[in-house]
């Protein structure tokens, strides 16, 4: 394979990636038009917001340890789980994966760079702003009203609600700018050959991805600008005192929410879904149907967002059609899952540990799909909605699911992006600690929230204290072992041993096969041909 | 702290494997107090035997790849990669299985949503942070007050011993007769709330501005409680509830009862009052309403509730504190106390806060001043 390799990746390569004379530096990250670059900058942002938001779901924990009051505040404890949700959401596992774009989609694609890198640079710095009106409106007071922001709570909220608004607008508009450019990219610059049905799965994950923020992004920002305009302009868009109803902003939301789901799990399908061949060494099973069972959650989850809300009290047959429509995606879903059962089978299988996460991922996620079938079921939901039953099923979707899809994404790409290897036994003692202390934390709260503790109350009856303890425990556990993530990559990048140009054999798309290691800091300027 | 910790996952270890769910082992629904929550019991435990036998097969399936074709015993892999028959199958199957499932959650669904024909209708309000209840058809009509957490503040706070109902007791119990359809009304004053009872087998958003349906019929007596469900603010996690449910008998005694303490404690509208005495009325309604937000010390909590010691509009004209009381504070957390309490008991809030702490007024308000006030 190395005769393949573009003669442009050796000649940078010798120069150690530094011609063209771009800046060095702090400017050089500033300035830099780079996909790597900008994929870099991307998951670096994600990490420190992933450890922050980190830090106030242990501040959480800490409060539950036990029941009464001890450490913060009612008012704080209410601003840790917003300030949680929304940094967690919009800042670490979102900005992750359009890391995972920036870096992987051209060189899966063949293609030199994304589409506009100058937007693709000013897209990765809006996030930094954006973060920073977070911290502020922490600081002004903050606004202990939810991650998914209902109104009229919101109404009441001090001035850091307004802070939340614009940060929630600016993490919008780079979302749109992020994925206009990804949709593009994919669309129109793709090596000759590689025709739509030939692309590597994670791309196509990522173009439905990236539609899916385009149609949904906007509707967000529309519901917090309403919120906005009631709370300093008279409007009454969700008071019901000046004709407006409260529920509108549940449904405009919810409109926007579900999709979000998908924008989160579905690049995660992608990242698995190039993890689990190579390590099977089989090439992915059902790609068509893949790629069709991807589409039709994209389509479904336009279709079914009333199931956050079954308790707001709508018609029964509305009740009734959002169960159903919600049941049917368990259809694509299983598909999805089968098939990844199906790769691992007759394969030749090992177990690294981008395997392990993407194991790890396939085992909690289906578990999380499936109390999501249990939360469908109206009737059964009604005494599960807003419990920490809740709590658990989409932590079981968000973090086994969206984060070691990501984990296993690092870890499988690590060695082709900085040139070195992580430190396997590390990594799996990362993967295992991991694993462990997420099902301590997570899943005792099914049984906490089947007994009927709300969600979001910062003090409790001892009825749940001994579950709660457990909960803390494994919280604490699994925060430590992100630390141990980060001393892996940092002993990775500082001297892990040099990584072969393809250290997983089972590995087939382009920037294994026609890319040195590690990647040059320009790659494709000639693209390749795919057969 | 290791070998607490060792004990503590050993003794979950130990009920998980033995399947006792003891009180503070709960592992599934409480199979609740009506019929409903027999039925929402049962289909989410047919859910679970479902769900384990999809998952027994897929993960068995997996497994069985995990531990018989690896690299390691040297399994050569397979190049397959299609195989449209199976597709088909795993595609079509799962709906049946679906459909399975939808038809018994179609009829409870059903039954849980017919509210029609009801006994006893109560309306259920949500305030920021306590329910009020007002009986408003069926035997004990009539019949209106406010429950608030009675769960003392040292409790909380850690310096006295947590009792056995800590934070899901109020100081009122709605009480409700066994065996009779009560159909409950919820809306809310000021945000979203919810209210949730789970051995009733009900929660309903109570939204402000409008009002929704929910019923159960309780099979047996007991005291049953549950509470807020919704984000509501500050004290969302202190406003509980408590359903009391009691024999026929009792519940009509009840009723007799509640309505001739209502009407004893009736203030005369037009009473003049005398600054000591309403001054100790008065920190008594500050104590249960005012001070979740305002404090103790009238200090209020900085950038979310303002302070009263000092304030310019309790230090000000009567006229103007008397409208913020009643009327609140448009989108702030100050609601319009004049749909709550009484003439009397705003008056008396009023008085206390205008000669508590630094403020020294010397100034009565009297109740016939506020229900001038209202329009």
């Amino acid at each position: 394979m190395s005769a393949v390799i573009d003669s442009h990746g050796h000649a940078h390569d010798d120069h150690g990636g530094e011609d063209h004379g771009h800046p060095s530096g702090l400017m050089r990250w500033v300035s830099t038009t780079n996909h790597k670059d900008i994929g870099t900058l991307y998951l670096w942002f994600s990490f420190i917001m992933f450890l922050t938001g980190g830090v106030m779901a242990l501040t959480i924990r800490a409060e539950l340890w036990q029941p009464g009051i001890q450490i913060v505040q009612p008012e704080f404890f209410n601003q840790m789980t917003t300030y949680h949700g929304i940094i967690m959401v919009f800042g670490a596992i979102m900005p992750a994966f359009v890391g995972f774009a920036n870096w992987q989609i051209p060189l899966m694609i063949g293609a030199p760079d994304m589409a506009f890198p100058r937007m693709n640079n000013w897209s990765f710095w809006l996030l930094p702003v954006a973060a920073i009106l977070l911290v502020s409106s922490l600081a002004m007071g903050g606004a202990g009203v939810g991650w998914t922001m209902y109104a009229p709570l919101t109404t009441q909220a001090g001035p850091g609600m307004d802070l939340l608004i614009f940060a929630v607008h600016i993490l919008g508009m780079s979302s749109i700018m992020g994925s206009i450019n990804i949709v593009t990219t994919i669309l129109n610059m793709r090596a000759p050959g590689m025709t739509l049905m030939k692309m590597p799965m994670f791309v196509w994950t990522w173009l439905i991805t990236a539609y899916l923020l385009i149609a949904v992004m906007p509707v967000l920002a529309g519901a917090v600008t309403m919120t906005l305009t009631d709370r300093h302009f008279g409007t009454s868009f969700f008071n019901a005192a000046g004709g407006g109803d409260p529920v509108l902003y549940q449904h405009i939301f919810w409109f926007f929410g579900h999709p979000e789901v998908y924008i989160i799990a579905i690049p995660a399908f992608g990242v698995v879904s190039q993890v689990i061949p190579a390590f099977s060494r089989k090439p992915l099973f059902g790609y068509a149907s893949m790629v069709y069972a991807t589409s039709s959650i994209a389509i479904l989850s336009f279709i079914v967002w009333a199931h956050h809300m079954y308790t707001t009290g709508m018609p029964v047959a509305g009740q009734l059609y959002f169960m159903y429509a919600t049941m049917l995606i368990a259809v694509p879903t299983g598909v999805k899952v089968f098939n990844w059962v199906a790769t691992m089978w007759k394969g030749s299988l090992s177990f690294e540990t981008p395997m392990l996460f993407a194991l790890g991922f396939l085992f909690l996620f289906t578990l999380g799909g499936f109390t999501g079938l249990v939360l469908s079921m109206t009737p059964v939901d009604v005494p599960l909605h807003d419990t920490y039953y809740v709590v658990a099923h989409f932590h079981y979707v968000m973090v086994a699911g969206a984060l070691f899809s990501a984990m296993s994404g690092i870890y499988f790409w690590l060695p082709k992006w900085t040139g070195k290897m992580y430190d396997e036994t590390l990594g799996k003692w990362h993967f295992w600690l991991s694993l462990i202390f997420f099902n301590v934390t997570f899943f005792v709260q099914h049984f906490l929230g089947l007994a009927g503790m709300p969600r979001r109350i910062p003090d409790y009856n001892p009825q749940f204290t001994e579950f709660n303890e457990i909960s803390s425990i494994g919280a604490f556990g699994f925060g430590l072992s992100q630390l141990l993530f980060l001393y892996i990559v940092l002993k990775c990048i500082r001297s892990g041993e040099k990584a072969p140009q393809k250290p997983w054999d089972g590995a087939d798309t382009l920037e294994w096969t026609h890319l040195p290691t590690p990647v040059p800091y320009h790659t494709f300027e000639n693209p390749p041909t795919v057969k | 702290m290791t070998s607490k910790i060792g004990l503590k996952v050993a003794s979950v270890v130990t009920a998980l494997y033995s399947g006792v769910a003891t009180a503070a082992y709960q592992l599934n629904f409480s199979r609740g107090a009506t019929r409903l929550t027999e039925d929402i019991y049962d289909l989410h435990n047919l859910m679970m035997w479902i769900i384990t036998v999809i998952f027994c097969a897929v993960f068995g399936v997996m497994f069985y790849s995990v531990y018989a074709h690896r690299k390691s015993v040297g399994h050569k892999a397979a190049q397959f990669h299609e195989n449209t028959a199976v597709e088909l199958a795993w595609t079509i199957v799962p709906f049946f299985i679906l459909i399975a499932m939808a038809i018994p959650a179609t009829k409870t669904l059903l039954e849980v949503r017919d509210a029609s024909n009801p006994d006893v209708t109560v309306k259920v309000t949500g305030y920021q942070w306590k329910w009020g209840y007002d009986y408003i058809k069926g035997e004990g009509e009539g019949v209106a007050f406010l429950a608030n957490l009675s769960t003392p503040h040292d409790q909380i706070y850690g310096s006295e011993t947590k009792g056995e109902h800590y934070l899901l007791e109020t100081d009122r119990h709605l009480v409700l007769p066994v065996g009779k359809k009560i159909r409950i009304l919820a809306t809310a004053a000021d945000v979203i709330h919810a209210w949730f009872v789970p051995d009733l087998g009900v929660k309903q958003d109570a939204i402000p501005g409008f009002v929704r349906d929910t019923w159960f019929r309780a099979e047996r007596e007991g005291i049953f409680r549950g509470q807020c469900a919704e984000l509501c603010g500050k004290d969302h996690g202190f406003m509980p509830i408590v359903v009391e449910v009691v024999s026929a008998e009792k519940y009509t005694a009840w009723v007799a009862e509640t309505k001739k303490a209502m009407a004893a404690a009736a203030d005369d509208p037009d009473k003049k009052w005398v600054l000591a005495d309403f001054k100790v009325r008065g920190e008594k309604v500050y104590g249960s309403i005012c001070v979740t937000c305002h404090q103790a010390n009238g200090q209020g909590i900085k950038g979310a509730f303002p302070a009263l010691d000092g304030s310019k509009v309790v230090k000000g004209p009567k006229s103007g504190q008397i409208d913020v009381v009643l009327n609140g504070r448009p989108n702030t957390a100050m609601a319009a106390f004049g749909k709550q309490l009484s003439d009397t008991d705003i008056a008396a809030a009023i008085t206390f806060t205008r000669n508590s702490w630094s403020n020294s007024t010397g100034e009565v308000v009297q109740p016939s001043e506020v229900k001038a006030a209202r329009k």
